[in-house]
């Protein structure tokens, strides 16, 4: 009995509860970025997705680099080498957007809609780009040991017949999630430039009354939005295998998380990117063998016992998302600033 | 020479002037006060002599020097410190990071002025890692003057302090301000309140459809009976 019980915790775990917090962190990153854009420079970034796609373009780009020159981490991938160069060059690309892109519409004090257009250009341009240099393909940059803990090794540990796996990509993800947003958080809560940014999206006139400098607050937005970009893209390449075209589907979760948390509130980012992500893997789920566990043997259905196909992953979040419209359109910690 | 004067102003927003050969001005260590009717300019006024309003004629001075071409950024680095009528505070921010922020511009040890500060509005020290968001409406008011005086400005500008508090905080407000002008700071201010903010006046200026219609000190305003009359309901 006892052992069912544990059999089916380790199957959810193995498909739900892991790849769920790999995921959500994952989401929770590239949210943050678009939180960040919304708090400061009051727009929706949609070419969020693609500037998180283009950091991990460069990332791989480097990575082949140090591969072909012997260099490597050992057990953990090559691209954590190389994402310092991914970052910095996606900040600079964030930072040459703005300065011949959105600085022009900010000087034209142009309506948030207007932004909106200009970034869904900024994603084909950006888009067009990736695939001009990288190509449209799929590609495999991620080396180093695979796995933290196998299947079979947790089988053998516990001795139950289900396993639980953890991909050495999930662990980075959740361990570098964690100290990026613990920076995040210190920045913008004990600095004095983070505080100015929380100052200036919460009231921009009285920032400038306080000597605070608008192209300031907006030079180092983008610099962490670059920053967060470059990681969460390469973390989602490392642990779903790099395809160029995955990152514009990306986008609805982003906005979803970053939405249902409460647009513009960093925390709201986090909690949100948590809440889609599992939500989608809790609705996609088979839960035939786990039903098989729980139950005398002779109740399981023939069906897999899945609410949704998972084809139908994209639209868990734009559901979640109508319905917080709806019911609580300033999501879970009611946003709009810092 | 007033320290700060704004001098025969016109002005206005688009084409329309609302300020008519407007003059105002306060000297250190004064309170002046801006009072007339609704519509009267009086905020008006007090913009333009920050920068927040292009002039079409006329100059604003301070310390002798013409400040007319600065910004209101700029005139803040000069030492005036100007607190808005609405949306004065940091809402999502607590006490101290609002005062810590109103300091910006500062390079030095801001701590002095901060406890200075907190002397002065002693409920601040208390609710200083509270959002400045959650205060009561006189509180924040004292967080917003807070903010400005973090400056350490030479010139305090105040837009309706006391706009949506009640009577006893108002008057406990009218305090606070003169015990801030009596360490050297020029105050110039906008009132509703008339009557009360005259009686702290040392210069009363009565605007009436952006003119100047009387000036003289508070007290003889209050005891001059046209502007009873008029402006002070008998």
């Amino acid at each position: 009995m006892l052992i069912d019980l544990l059999n089916a915790l380790a199957l959810i775990g193995n498909f739900v509860v892991v790849p769920g917090i790999a995921y959500g962190s994952q989401l929770a990153l590239g949210a943050l970025g678009v939180t960040m854009v919304y708090a400061v420079l009051r727009f929706s970034n949609f070419a969020h997705g693609e500037t998180m796609s283009f950091g991990a373009m460069v990332t791989i780009l480097v990575t082949w680099a140090l591969q072909a020159h012997g260099f490597g981490l050992g057990p953990l991938p090559t691209a954590l080498l190389a994402l310092p160069v991914g970052m910095i060059v996606t900040i600079g690309l964030c930072l040459g957007t703005d300065r011949l892109i959105y600085r022009y519409y900010r000087e034209k004090k142009a309506v948030p809609v207007t932004y909106l257009i200009v970034s869904v250009g900024v994603l084909f341009f950006l888009s067009g780009l990736i695939r001009f240099i990288i190509g449209p393909k799929d590609q495999v940059f991620a080396d180093g040991e695979r796995f933290i803990m196998k299947a079979r090794a947790f089988k053998e540990m516990t001795g139950l017949d289900q396993g639980l796996a953890i991909k050495t990509s999930q662990g980075i993800t959740v361990i570098t999630a964690v100290v990026i947003v613990a920076l995040l958080f210190w920045f913008l809560n004990r600095t004095r430039t983070g505080k100015s940014m929380r100052a200036y999206s919460d009231n921009e006139d009285l920032a400038l009354l306080s000597g605070i400098n608008p192209e300031r607050v907006v030079m180092i937005t983008w610099i962490i939005t670059g920053a967060l970009a470059a990681i969460a893209g390469t973390l989602y390449g490392l642990d779903k295998g790099y395809k160029p075209f995955t990152y514009l589907g990306l986008v609805l979760p982003i906005f979803a998380s970053a939405i249902v948390g409460g647009v513009g509130n960093p925390l709201g980012a986090i909690a949100g990117g948590f809440v889609i992500a599992f939500s989608e893997l809790l609705v996609t789920f088979a839960y035939k063998r786990v039903v098989g566990y729980l139950t005398p043997g002779d109740w399981v259905p023939d069906g897999l016992v899945q609410l949704l196909s998972t084809d139908y992953k994209l639209a868990v979040s734009f559901f979640i998302l109508v319905i917080v419209l709806l019911i609580k359109p300033t999501g879970i910690f009611s946003g709009k600033t810092l | 020479m007033t320290y700060l004067a704004g001098e025969g102003m016109c002005g206005g927003y688009g084409g329309v002037d609302i300020l008519h050969q407007c003059s105002i001005g306060v000297d250190k260590g004064e309170v002046a006060v801006v009072v007339g009717p609704n519509g009267a300019g009086k905020s008006t006024a007090m913009k333009a002599v920050f920068g927040m309003l292009e002039l079409r004629e006329g100059q604003v001075t301070m310390d002798g020097q013409d400040i007319s071409h600065l910004k209101p950024e700029q005139r803040v680095q000069l030492g005036m410190g100007f607190v808005p009528q609405s949306a004065n505070v940091f809402t999502s921010m607590t006490v101290e990071e609002n005062l810590e922020m109103g300091a910006f511009i500062r390079r030095d040890d801001i701590s002095e002025t901060m406890s200075g500060v907190y002397e002065l509005f002693p409920v601040l020290r208390e609710k200083r890692r509270q959002l400045a968001g959650e205060l009561s409406g006189g509180q924040r008011q004292q967080v917003a003057v807070g903010r400005a005086l973090m400056t350490q400005p030479k010139v305090l500008m105040l837009d309706e302090p006391t706009a949506g508090v009640s009577p006893m905080v108002m008057d406990e407000l009218f305090d606070r301000i003169i015990e801030i002008a009596r360490t050297g700071i020029a105050i110039l201010m906008v009132e509703q309140n008339a009557r009360q903010a005259l009686s702290i006046a040392d210069r009363g200026y009565v605007l009436v459809q952006g003119r100047n219609r009387y000036t003289d000190t508070g007290t003889a305003l209050l005891a001059n009976i046209e502007v009873r009359k008029a402006f002070l309901g008998g």
